[in-house]
């Protein structure tokens, strides 16, 4: 557990020759209950690692598919306290591939910095995702992740510099996650212009860390595409829009994470 | 209190840069900062150099300060409420007249300040915010002087409260884009401008409306508002011969509050902040972040992060933004500017609520005493000046911020009073 099997799952897909896939989904959506059962399915179909959402009210760097299904799980009760337990549950249930708990800071500062990391890393998470915490405002948290084995994520963006790549690389662990468009999350058509070259500069200024490719993937073409110079890739929006209206949302979680791990 | 200021604080010039913050990294103690998702770090990092470059450029200020003078009106007068004070029988209440700007409240000198940045920075399009409307309003009207595309996010709750203003925004050929997600109310239209700025970053500019989100937003805002209090604090010593001994804004992001209480910071002035009390704190419906309330509402003021910046934010135990309410669009946000928190810290300004009720009772004891219509915002710190007044001494003075005039909010006041229906 921990940081080491982060690695060890980007090592095993690339030994594979492909990329590491890291679906997307939001504990509690569209009831906690049902968001377990989907998530095993996904780890069933063999994703190699998971982002398992934590709602928050004002999810300002998500598209409109993630905000509708954060407010669905909020109004279905979601809350910190529940997504801990979930995936605590799903540890005991034999689920066994690496969670990386994707949360917004401010219910993450209202649990406590310390007591947020501890009780995640008690859960059996792996890592830490916080979409708006910076790396100039992130060492306080860095310090407390690594004192419980978890990685913490850093992002780059289209619009990065050379030298804020390289701080975000520095900053990271587990994995760079690569912004890949400028917007917010959201299944998109085509993948960015000149995505290869962008990868390739994070790369160079990675140090060996996974480099992870998100925002606007969906479809088995893209994420194919992706793995021949990113290390991973995540599918969110894409996954929540086939899957959480669907009649039995964990076969159609299945179903699409299967046909994206090719 | 001596009833002349001394000489000495009478002449010092107020300068715009006293305070000790923020700092380089956009702190006002523990609060502000920067904490937006990475595509819009560089962004922001574009701003402050732009910001750095052209604050103290000659030609910029000599552009902004003359459209101040020969577009917005200003400086806008102080209006001595006599009518209204001698009624209350106590200190003499001193309106500072924001109403009277162009567009009709004070949101202008921001807008028109950051439309002339972006410009100078080279983005062509322009979105904004707004809440009551006022923000949008200001923001329309300075692109089309500068013809300049804009593009402005409204909570729809907030649009069926202010049509008027989304009308004036159209005419203007502002495109408004209502926001259904979330509470559909300020914060959610601040989400919306967010995720489209993070979309079109490159071409576009962010005209935040109040002193709120990440670093520099604050100190632009506080910067280009500071001239209310520059002017207000010559005007009333012109007029009254010293100092008031308070000043009292309305609070909602804090853009009034913070133009106004600025330049008298390092003078013996008491600086009073009067929050949205909505229904009361205690029933949990509310938009006081400073206020007490009781646990069983749920619903507290704690220091979190929001939008962009680390401050003091209404949220529930688990860390989800509340739902907040008040009568007053402008002021129904659940965050508040970091410098209001960090002032709130030291103590050196006081904030208080007034509640739906007393804002309206204030709303009209301005339209009958003074003949001066306010808008719901400016009610609540009229409604704090008639609290404190008839406890006070005549010789004493209150300045009011008089933050904007109410026409947009005919509609919610006449169903607030019961007086809707066919005038005949």
């Amino acid at each position: 557990m921990g940081r080491a099997d982060i690695a060890a799952a980007f090592a095993r897909a690339r030994a594979e020759g492909r990329p590491a896939l890291m679906p997307f989904w939001p504990l509690g959506y569209p009831t906690l209950p049902v968001s377990l059962r989907v998530i095993e399915a996904i780890a069933r179909a063999g994703a190699d690692l998971i982002e398992l959402g934590v709602p928050f009210s004002d999810p300002l760097a998500d598209g409109p598919v993630i905000q509708r299904a954060s407010h669905i799980a909020l109004e279905n009760g979601a809350s910190v306290a529940g997504c801990l337990d979930g995936a605590a549950q799903l540890r005991a249930s034999g689920v066994r591939v690496p969670f990386l708990a994707m949360g917004y800071l401010n219910p993450l500062l209202a649990r406590g910095e310390a007591a947020y990391a501890r009780d995640w890393r008690a859960a059996g998470a792996d890592g830490l995702i916080v979409p708006d915490l910076p790396p100039e405002e992130s060492g306080a948290l860095r310090t407390i992740c690594a004192a419980e084995d978890l990685a913490l994520v850093q992002f780059v963006a289209p619009t990065s510099t050379d030298a804020r790549i390289a701080q975000s690389a520095q900053a990271a662990s587990g994995f760079v996650y690569v912004v890949q468009v400028t917007g917010v999350t959201g299944a998109r058509q085509n993948l960015a212009s000149g995505l290869r070259e962008y990868v390739e500069r994070v790369k160079a200024r990675a140090g060996g860390t996974p480099v992870v490719v998100g925002f606007g993937v969906s479809t088995p073409e893209q994420v194919r595409e992706i793995g021949r110079y990113a290390d991973g890739v995540i599918v969110a929006s894409a996954l929540i829009r086939a899957a959480g209206d669907a009649a039995d949302p964990a076969a159609a979680a299945f179903e699409f994470t299967r046909a994206l791990r090719g | 209190m001596p009833a002349i200021v001394d000489a000495d604080l009478k002449t010092r010039p107020p300068s715009e840069t006293r305070s000790p913050w923020p700092d380089d990294a956009g702190k006002f103690g523990p609060y502000g900062g920067r904490f937006v998702p990475e595509t819009l770090m560089p962004a922001l990092d574009d701003v402050i150099d732009a910001w750095q470059e052209f604050r103290n450029d000659a030609a910029f200020r000599a552009e902004y300060e003359g459209l101040l003078s020969t577009y917005v009106g200003r400086p806008t007068p102080v209006s001595h409420a006599k009518r209204l004070s001698a009624t209350l029988g106590g200190a003499q209440i001193y309106l500072k007249r924001e109403d009277l700007t162009h567009t009709g409240a004070h949101k202008i000198n921001n807008a028109l300040g950051q439309a002339l940045l972006a410009r100078r920075m080279g983005k062509t399009r322009i979105i904004a915010e707004t809440g009551a409307g006022q923000h949008g309003v200001a923001t329309a009207t300075a692109c089309a002087l500068l013809g300049m595309e804009c593009i402005v996010y409204m909570g729809v709750v907030d649009m069926a409260r202010q049509q008027p203003n989304v009308f004036r925004m159209r005419l203007l050929g502002a495109e408004v884009r209502g926001v259904t997600s979330g509470t559909r109310t300020l914060k959610d239209a601040v989400n919306e401008a967010i995720r489209d700025w993070v979309t079109n970053i490159r071409d576009t500019y962010y005209v935040i409306g109040s002193a709120l989100g990440p670093h520099p937003y604050p100190l632009m805002c506080r910067e280009f508002q500071s001239v209310i209090g520059l002017e207000a604090r010559e005007q009333i010593q012109g007029l009254a011969g010293r100092l008031p001994d308070a000043v009292i804004a309305c609070v909602g992001g804090g853009s009034n509050a913070i133009g106004i209480f600025h330049p008298f910071l390092d003078d013996p002035v008491q600086l009073i902040g009067v929050e949205a009390g909505g229904y009361g704190p205690e029933t949990g419906k509310h938009a006081a972040r400073f206020a007490a309330a009781p646990a069983s509402t749920g619903v507290s003021g704690k220091t979190g992060v929001f939008q962009g910046m680390r401050t003091v934010v209404l949220q529930n135990a688990d860390g989800q933004i509340a739902e907040t309410h008040s009568i007053s669009a402008g002021l129904d946000y659940a965050g508040i500017g970091p410098e209001h928190a960090l002032l709130r810290d030291l103590r050196r300004v006081e904030y208080v609520h007034a509640n739906d009720a007393d804002a309206l009772a204030a709303f009209q004891a301005l339209c009958r005493f003074e003949g001066i219509i306010p808008a719901l915002e400016s009610s609540h710190a009229v409604a704090e000046a008639i609290r404190r007044a008839p406890s006070m001494r005549p010789d004493q003075i209150l300045l009011v911020n008089l933050s904007g005039r109410g026409d947009k909010d005919l509609n919610t006041v006449l169903k607030a009073l019961g007086m809707e229906g066919d005038p005949s």
